[in-house]
Parts: C-alpha cells; sequence; structure tokens
C-alpha cells in the first residue's frame, strides 16, 4: 500500500470569515440616541459623532417638507386621486437620514412605503405618486436618480440591493446601496438571503430596518423573538447596529458611519432603526382594530420633526424664521402636487403592450391590434 | 466536424461568451471547481476565474435575485439552477421581478439575465430532479423560454439568450446532455432565437415537439414512415415568443396535427399550442388537434418512469387516432410485425 503525502490538518476551529469575533458585530445594549426625546443631547457611545449642523438643518428642512407630502398624498387618497398610500408618517427621521447619508453615485432600494425618502432623494413628488395613483410603472427614472422601482414583495429588493453592491464592487466603483426593509420584511427569506450573500461577497450594502413596531396589524412581538432586528445580521457575519429612529440626529450618525463602513471595503452593514407608524398600513387599514390610543399617543410626544427642532433652537442653529421659511416650501410643495397629480393622468391602454419586452413579440402586436379595435368601437 | 455532445456545446457556449464578452457572469450552486453537476461549467472557473465563474451560497432566490441586481448593474448573468424542481424557491424572483423589471420601469430599466434550467425526465433521477417546469414560465409575460433539442441548436440559442435585450428562461433536456451531434460550432447554421424549425418534411399530419420530445417525434417519424404514413417534424425550439408562422404553415400542408410534450397534458404549453392550431388552422384540418403528454400526476419515480414518459408508442397511438379516412390502420400492425 502506498502512503500518500499528509495534507494539511484543518484547524478544527473555524476562523470567522468576518474578520472579526461575534462581539464585535454587535449592536448597542440600548438604541443609540445623540438626542433625548425632550430636545437636549445625549452623551453618544463611541464611534458616533453628530453630523454638522448644516446638515441638520437641511435635515430638518426635508422632514418638514417630507411629512407634508405624506400629509397631502394621504389627503389626495381620501379624494380618490390615489388608488392607495401607505404613509410613512412619524418615519421622517428614517427616511431622510435613509437618503442624506448617501451620495450622489450611491443606489437606494426602497420599499413602498418610503415615498418622503424619494422626495427627499430629489424624485419629482408625482413621479413618486404615479404607481400609487393607479399607473402601471414606477414613474421615475432609476438609472438618473439612482432610486431602484419602489418594491411591494416584502424583502426581494434587498437581493437585488446586494447584486446592485456587488456590480460596483466588481467594476472597482465606490458606490454604496442602501436598502430599506421594515421589521415584517425580516421575517422574509429573502431578507435572510439578502444578508447571507451580501456577507459572503463582501457587498457595499447598508441594510436599514425600519421597525415601525406593525407589519399591516401584527406587531413586533408576534414577527420576531429575536433580542433586537439588528442582531438578525450577526449571525451572517455582519456588523449591526441598533438606533433611536426618531432621534435624526442618531439615525444619520449612525448610517453615515454604516456607509462609511461599506464604502471603505469592510462589508455590508445592518441598521435596526426603532420606530412607529403612526397612520395605519395604508389608508384601506383600521389600526384602531389592532392598538391602542394609548400606545399612539406615546409616540406622539416621540415625534421626530418636533425633536430636531426642538434641538436645533435649543443650540441656536434654527430660528423663528427658518422654521416658517421651511414651513412655506412645504406648502408650496403640496400646492404644486395637488395642481399636478390628475394632469397627464389619462393613460394610454395600448402602451401597455410596449414594454413587456424590448420588441413587442407577435402576439402581443396581434393582441395590442385588438384591443385598438374595441378601442375604436367603444368610441364609435 | 467533429462529434460533440450537447452538454459540450452548452459549455461550448458558455466559454465562448465569457470570452467575447466582459459582462457575462456565470454562477451558481457548484458550478465553479466543480464545473458544475452536469458539468455544463466545466473548466469555466479555471480559464476565467472566480470573478467570472463562480459559486453561490445555497439558495435559489438569492442567486436569481443577486441577477437581477447584477443585470441593473450592467452586468450580463447567466445563473444556473441545479434542477428544475430547484427553481420554485427562485420562483417569486422570476414572475415578480426578472419578467417585469422592464415593464415596472417603462422600459428603462432591462434585466438582460440567463437563467438556465436542467429540466425533465428520463435519467433515473429521484423525486424533484425530472420536472418538466416550462408552463410556470411560458404563462408569465416578460420571459423568454427556450428549449434546445439538439447540439447546435444548444450552442446558438445560448449564445442568443445571452446577447438578448431579454430575460431568458434556458430549459435544458436534461436527458439529451450527452446526446450527440456531427456539428461544427463555428458555423453558424441555426436561425435566430424565437423560430421554429421544421426537422422533417412530411405529408399526412405535422408532429409539434420540443426539448426532450423532439428525438420521440422524430423516432415515431420514422416508425410511421415504414407503415406508409408520412410525419412532419417542427421542433419548436422557442416557447417564448411562440412562432405561429412557421407552426400554421406545416399544419395547413398537412391538415392533422399532433403535441407532444414530456410535461403532464392539464393547462400545459401543449395545451396552449393545439388551441392556437385549432384557432388558426381549422378549415385545413381534418382532424382535431390531439395532444400527448406525461399524465396528470407527480413526476414517478425512477422505476416507473418508463411508463410515464411519452415513448413513440404514445405518439404513434395518438398518430393512428386522426381519422384518416384514406390511410389504412396499419400502423399497429406494422409495428407488431417489425
Amino acid at each position: 500500500m502506498s502512503v500518500t503525502t499528509a495534507a494539511p490538518v484543518a484547524t478544527a476551529v473555524p476562523v470567522p470569515r468576518s474578520g472579526g469575533t461575534a462581539e464585535a458585530l454587535l449592536p448597542t445594549a440600548v438604541p443609540v440616541q445623540l438626542v433625548t426625546e425632550a430636545g437636549t443631547a445625549a452623551t453618544p457611545p463611541p464611534g458616533y459623532v453628530a453630523p454638522p449642523d448644516a446638515t441638520l438643518r437641511e435635515a430638518y428642512r426635508r422632514m418638514v417638507v417630507g411629512r407634508r407630502f405624506d400629509q397631502q398624498a394621504t389627503t389626495l387618497t381620501r379624494q380618490g386621486r390615489l388608488a392607495v398610500y401607505p404613509s410613512s408618517r412619524g418615519q421622517e427621521a428614517c427616511q431622510v437620514a435613509g437618503v442624506l447619508s448617501l451620495q450622489e453615485q450611491d443606489w437606494l432600494f426602497p420599499t413602498y412605503r418610503d415615498s418622503m425618502a424619494l422626495v427627499a432623494r430629489g424624485v419629482d413628488p408625482v413621479e413618486v405618486l404615479t404607481l400609487l395613483r393607479g399607473d402601471w410603472h414606477c414613474g421615475y427614472d432609476p438609472t438618473t436618480v439612482r432610486v431602484a422601482p419602489v418594491c411591494t414583495p416584502l424583502a426581494t429588493q434587498l437581493l437585488h440591493a446586494t447584486g446592485m453592491a456587488d456590480a460596483t464592487r466588481r467594476k472597482g466603483e465606490d458606490g454604496v446601496v442602501m436598502a430599506f426593509v421594515g421589521d415584517g420584511g425580516t421575517s422574509e427569506g429573502d431578507f435572510h438571503e439578502a444578508l447571507n450573500f451580501a456577507a459572503v461577497f463582501h457587498a457595499p450594502v447598508v441594510f436599514f430596518v425600519q421597525n415601525n413596531k406593525y407589519a399591516i396589524s401584527v406587531p413586533l412581538a408576534k414577527q420576531s423573538a429575536a433580542p433586537t432586528l439588528a442582531h438578525k445580521g450577526v449571525g451572517y457575519g455582519i456588523r449591526s447596529e441598533q438606533v433611536d429612529g426618531n432621534d435624526l440626529v442618531a439615525v444619520l450618525a449612525v448610517l453615515t458611519a454604516a456607509v462609511a463602513h461599506a464604502r471603505s471595503g469592510r462589508g455590508p452593514f445592518l441598521v435596526e432603526a426603532h420606530t412607529y407608524r403612526m397612520e395605519g398600513h395604508t389608508n384601506a387599514d383600521d389600526p384602531d382594530r389592532y392598538r391602542d390610543g394609548d400606545e399612539v399617543r406615546r409616540w406622539s410626544a416621540a415625534d421626530p420633526v418636533d425633536r430636531l427642532r426642538t434641538y436645533l433652537r435649543g443650540k441656536g442653529v434654527l430660528t423663528e424664521q427658518d422654521v416658517e421659511t421651511v414651513q412655506a416650501e412645504a406648502e408650496a410643495l403640496a400646492a404644486d402636487l395637488r395642481a399636478r397629480i390628475d394632469v397627464e393622468a389619462l393613460l394610454d391602454p395600448l402602451e401597455l403592450f410596449a414594454h413587456v419586452y424590448a420588441d413587442p413579440t407577435p402576439q402581443l402586436l396581434e393582441q395590442r391590434g385588438q384591443l385598438q379595435t374595441e378601442l375604436q368601437d367603444t368610441e364609435d | 466536424m467533429a462529434t460533440v455532445t450537447m452538454a459540450q456545446a452548452l459549455n461550448a457556449a458558455l466559454r465562448d461568451t465569457l470570452r467575447e464578452d466582459d459582462r457575462t457572469l456565470v454562477f451558481g450552486e457548484d458550478v465553479g471547481r466543480l464545473g458544475g453537476v452536469f458539468r455544463i461549467t466545466d473548466g469555466l472557473t479555471d480559464e476565467f476565474g472566480e470573478e467570472r465563474c463562480f459559486d453561490t451560497p445555497l439558495a435559489e432566490s438569492g442567486l436569481v435575485g443577486l441577477g437581477v441586481g447584477l443585470a441593473m448593474g450592467g452586468f450580463r448573468p447567466v445563473v444556473e439552477i441545479q434542477f428544475d424542481a430547484f427553481a420554485y424557491p427562485a420562483f417569486e424572483q422570476i414572475a415578480s421581478h426578472v419578467a417585469k423589471m422592464r415593464n415596472r420601469t417603462r422600459g428603462r430599466v432591462a434585466l438582460p439575465m440567463v437563467i438556465r434550467i436542467p429540466y425533465g425526465g428520463g435519467i433515473g433521477g429521484v423525486e424533484h430532479h425530472s420536472d418538466s417546469s416550462e408552463a410556470y414560465y411560458a404563462h408569465t409575460p416578460g420571459l423568454k423560454v427556450v428549449t434546445p433539442a439538439t447540439v447546435e441548436d444548444a450552442y446558438w440559442l445560448l449564445r442568443d439568450a445571452v446577447r438578448d435585450p431579454d430575460p431568458v428562461v434556458f430549459l435544458e433536456p436534461k436527458k439529451l446532455y450527452w446526446s450527440k451531434q456531427e456539428a461544427d460550432l463555428g458555423h453558424r447554421g441555426v436561425p435566430a432565437l424565437g423560430t421554429a424549425v421544421v426537422r422533417r418534411p412530411g405529408h399526412d399530419a405535422t408532429l409539434l415537439a420540443y426539448g426532450p420530445s423532439v428525438p420521440v417525434a422524430l423516432e415515431a417519424a420514422r416508425e410511421a414512415a415504414q407503415a406508409g404514413i408520412d410525419l412532419e417534424v417542427v421542433d419548436l425550439r422557442t416557447l417564448v415568443p411562440f412562432d405561429d408562422e412557421t407552426v400554421t404553415r406545416s399544419v395547413r400542408r398537412t391538415g392533422r396535427c399532433v403535441v407532444v410534450q414530456e410535461a403532464q397534458g392539464f393547462a400545459g404549453v401543449g395545451a396552449e399550442i393545439a388551441a392556437r392550431v385549432q384557432e388558426r388552422c381549422f378549415h385545413s384540418l381534418s382532424a382535431p388537434v390531439l395532444r400527448v403528454a406525461g399524465f396528470d400526476i407527480p413526476y414517478p419515480p425512477p422505476r416507473l418512469e418508463h411508463a410515464y414518459l411519452p415513448g413513440v408508442d404514445r405518439v404513434l397511438d395518438a398518430v393512428h387516432r386522426l381519422q384518416y379516412d384514406d390511410v389504412p390502420d396499419t400502423i399497429h400492425l406494422a409495428r407488431g410485425a417489425a
């Protein structure tokens, strides 16, 4: 019998591929907070610094504008001018910080509850609402604004974000991808597959969980038994953090650090923000059936816009005049939205065949002709 | 000319594509060092490196969803699903995103990607390894669905699929992986994706077949010829977009038609084809359009798949039922004597 050369003996102790111990990946014991609910400065944990005042003033502006946009969209829905609208009122700090932490070349992968973030990113508010007013497409050009089409099937967009981040890495570009998801979405298989793929491929993507406490009607306690949703990243080797989601200063500080982590080639990052969905799931929902008014009132007291205003006023970097100017801008945006939302609302049914394939198949051309005839018959 | 297997032709198509187009990425489960469980990606990682042909974690939704993002980011992903039934976890990604991205973005975001799926039975696979899943994809607007039956087609259709601006579900008949053909892959003798082809001209009836059923149809035609029945065999090759023109031209001429598929029959691709033929060729038909298919049962175990798979006998039985008033009922006698 021949004796083969012995292969190197594999070590029995696995080496963590994330390059650190599990402890190094863990979120802080309590959510990161830089401004208290009363609007006063809190002591930040090590590693996080408050963004510059100019950035915070800009954040305030976008939060006020975003809230007004959201309110207007809810009103338009009640008037029957939108098919449906999932409000993110109460989540302004998350929506705005998620966008402000990004640069122009970065990509955002939003869910259907992230309309305010799209407005903050600079997408035309009418285009933001195009799908929700009953059109068949996302409204904006994703390639120019670098915002993926708003995603309805939960957590599926996290894999696209991971792929886009991986593409960025493969091309040697320095772009980062920000992927939004809700608390309910963290139960979906694609959430876990995305985290695993992102970690294995070292993709520069930030997973941002807006934990607003409800998945339609199901409360967080019935959604997950994890210590926090942020802990879910640790099992995949992803650096994870939790933050007070109604504290803009903290959310922006944490997301800025997370984006820098991803941009510097250290792989993905997971952030859970604790926030609250002040409205129902959509206008079609009845939240009184599953949550009590005391809870909503408690969260009203933790309002993110009020908190940032109090903080900035107290700091002396936001004047009463500034507040009025921002409010006027928000009113102007709402008025413009009201004026433009119904324009061009007449849709061409024949365009439904135009973008199924690069070129319509012979079958689609035939069906298009059939519909054209039907439409002409209706007109005659 | 050299003797080439379909597996080798598919491997060559991937190799040539990787060589010609930097944007092409090949990935899936075990496609790296192993070369895939069917060895279709054999040697690609060696030649092009881990960055171009790589293993992914074991999650089908994950690898298709990753492909969506890579395609959005400018790459041309060629995703391998290991077996037909293992594609089901990825179905949401395929149906809700791969198929719809162009439409959801009003044509602004295209997803030029290929999802390769070995499909069908006949290789003695245990459960979940032999499904014919083409109907799910063909029923989903936005996908192109291709299935080769010959070595040359396998090469050129896969090359076309990667170049195509739309997502393509590329169904590889796994029992034909080891089929051989004298082929010169350097010379294109194959029309473009989206066209059917007449494999055998005939006058008495048309057999419409695709993928693993094409060799069955051709063998049936050879046997029928001995009984004096001249069958035309059309290889559909592309299920979406469907080549109505070639099919209609054939059936209008022969006046009789049998659709052959390996998949279970109910609500299958064959049902759609039979309906299309009937709608377009009614006045030329001398008999009802018949379907030959698998049975409406879960795919059977290896020891019983011979009883399930539509073979030459089942095809010829259908041909025999095409109500020839002027042709003697000699098919079974001829076969019995053979």
